[in-house]
């Protein structure tokens, strides 16, 4: 059975919700449709946000088999993009362009429109708690899209705050010389490809359970891509 | 899911909407078999990486990147910014040998007979050195990180000519856009000239306090802490100044020009 917190904010639409559903009479029985839960930028910046990680990371799996940081890890080239060290980069360095400037209009459109504040805070500790062990014991729901639980507000902004890593250790390993202040933040050059490589396993760790979640959940799929 | 959702019972609604969903989709055939040959073709591109990046139109595209990267780093170059440098305790032993062949197949260059021109737009200046007259020109050293393309790094210690004392004294025209490198290998690279004037930009003689050893580039190697290391050519036999693009080994085959640390 599935009875997750999530279901009483359906009955119960909160005045935030309220604002995004439009009233409409269907057969004379008063109900609501949902309106817009993803806006149309929201959509376009997560796919293209996929699109960018998916092969940085796999053009990133090349570049570091070029020179494994953890010599027993070595990424299999089936699952690598580039086919040598100089195609891989030559991948890396087009679609970082992509990854950065459209996490910035990600970050910049998500302050302004005020959609951070409203989509993953409040966050507290005892709702996160709440929220995760209704997960684990497999209680916690995900009727109602227009609402993030717990976990999912926690997941969300530990992986805006993991491509920032990802983005500034990045630019700290190309322009080490260059970016002085940010070489010695990440620890100096060769820790900051440490850093860089964490940050990279945390963020395709969040992308195999995104999308573990999105099979559970299907619906969630549509809704990113049609916005409701 | 949809089971789940009518057991439950908590809301006919959704149902509704799944089902009003579900059929709008059948009814659209066009665009699920669109939507199967994208996915199809995410597919193929996530299963084949190395033959998408054999595509011509995708190699074009990257080139373009590549050459759009490289005037983003010489944007971002700042002439008088120092590479870090370091103790003599911190310099990597044994320093790593690196070459595109084997260690057995490093040339053998003999210093008598030696000379190193220098063509291109330098008049005016000393267009011919041999190694006594580079070894009478002030000399400076540096510990720096050599940096190489495959990620990793290592700590070394250079000694030699600044090259833009060098330059000078060619009689370069240091307004030209390029400085290109033939060496005893057959390997060739090329640098911007704001790299070429930096100060840390050094015609190395020595390594470590004795004369370079073959392995590490005999008789000289341009070392620029500024640059990865294959833009760092060792050997070298010829320098040209120059406005046109004179390219490089690894840089014809697809290595971005600049390189830039």
């Amino acid at each position: 059975m599935d009875t997750g917190p999530c279901r009483e904010l359906q009955a119960h639409p909160s005045p935030d919700e309220a604002s995004l559903t439009q009233p409409s009479i269907q057969a004379g029985v008063s109900t609501t449709t949902p309106a817009t839960i993803q806006p149309g930028w929201v959509r376009v910046t997560h796919w293209l946000n996929a699109l960018a990680v998916v092969i940085m990371v796999t053009s990133g799996w090349q570049v570091y088999n070029a020179s494994p940081i953890f010599p027993p890890l070595v990424f299999p080239a089936s699952i690598t993009l580039g086919g040598w060290l100089g195609g891989a980069l030559l991948w890396h360095f087009a679609a970082m362009w992509l990854l950065v400037a459209n996490f910035l209009a990600y970050v910049v459109l998500n302050i302004a429109s005020g959609r951070f504040r409203r989509k993953l805070f409040p966050l507290s500790l005892k709702s996160l708690i709440d929220d995760v062990r209704a997960a684990l014991t497999g209680k916690l729901g995900h009727d109602d899209l227009s609402h993030y639980n717990a976990v999912q507000k926690a997941a969300y902004l530990a992986v805006i705050l993991d491509l920032v890593i990802v983005i500034l250790s990045g630019l700290a390993i190309w322009k080490s010389v260059q970016f002085p202040w940010l070489r010695e933040v990440m620890g100096g050059y060769d820790n900051a490809r440490k850093v860089h490589f964490f940050a990279m396993s945390f963020l395709v760790a969040f992308f195999v359970v995104h999308v573990v979640m999105v099979a559970l959940v299907p619906r969630s799929l549509l809704l990113m891509i049609r916005g409701r | 899911m949809l089971n789940r959702k009518i057991m439950t019972g908590a809301s006919t609604l959704d149902v509704e909407n799944i089902l009003k969903d579900a059929r709008n989709e059948l009814q659209a055939p066009a665009r699920r078999l669109f939507g199967k040959r994208i996915l199809s073709l995410g597919g193929l591109m996530l299963l084949s990486g190395c033959n998408i990046s054999d595509d011509k139109s995708v190699n074009t595209v990257l080139r373009t990147m590549s050459r759009f990267n490289d005037e983003a780093q010489w944007a971002l170059f700042d002439p008088n910014k120092l590479a870090p440098t370091y103790p003599d305790s911190m310099i990597t032993r044994p320093f790593p040998f690196n070459a595109f062949y084997d260690i057995d197949d490093v040339p053998v260059v003999d210093a008598a007979t030696y000379k190193l021109p220098v063509s291109g737009l330098a008049k005016g200046g000393k267009n011919v050195w041999t190694l006594e007259e580079l070894r009478a020109l002030p000399q400076e050293s540096q510990v720096t990180r050599h940096i190489c393309i495959e990620g990793w790094s290592a700590i070394g210690k250079w000694g030699g000519v600044r090259f833009s004392d060098f330059l000078k004294r060619s009689g370069a025209d240091t307004t030209a856009k390029y400085v290109a490198f033939h060496c005893a290998d057959n390997y060739s690279t090329s640098i911007d000239m704001p790299t070429a004037l930096h100060a840390q930009t050094l015609l190395a003689l020595t390594y470590d306090g004795q004369v370079l050893p073959p392995k590490y580039g005999f008789p000289m190697k341009l070392r620029m802490p500024t640059k990865l290391g294959y833009k760092n050519p060792k050997h070298i036999v010829a320098i040209t100044v120059t406005n046109d693009y004179p390219g490089g080994y690894w840089e014809n085959q697809g290595y971005n020009w600049f390189g830039g640390a």
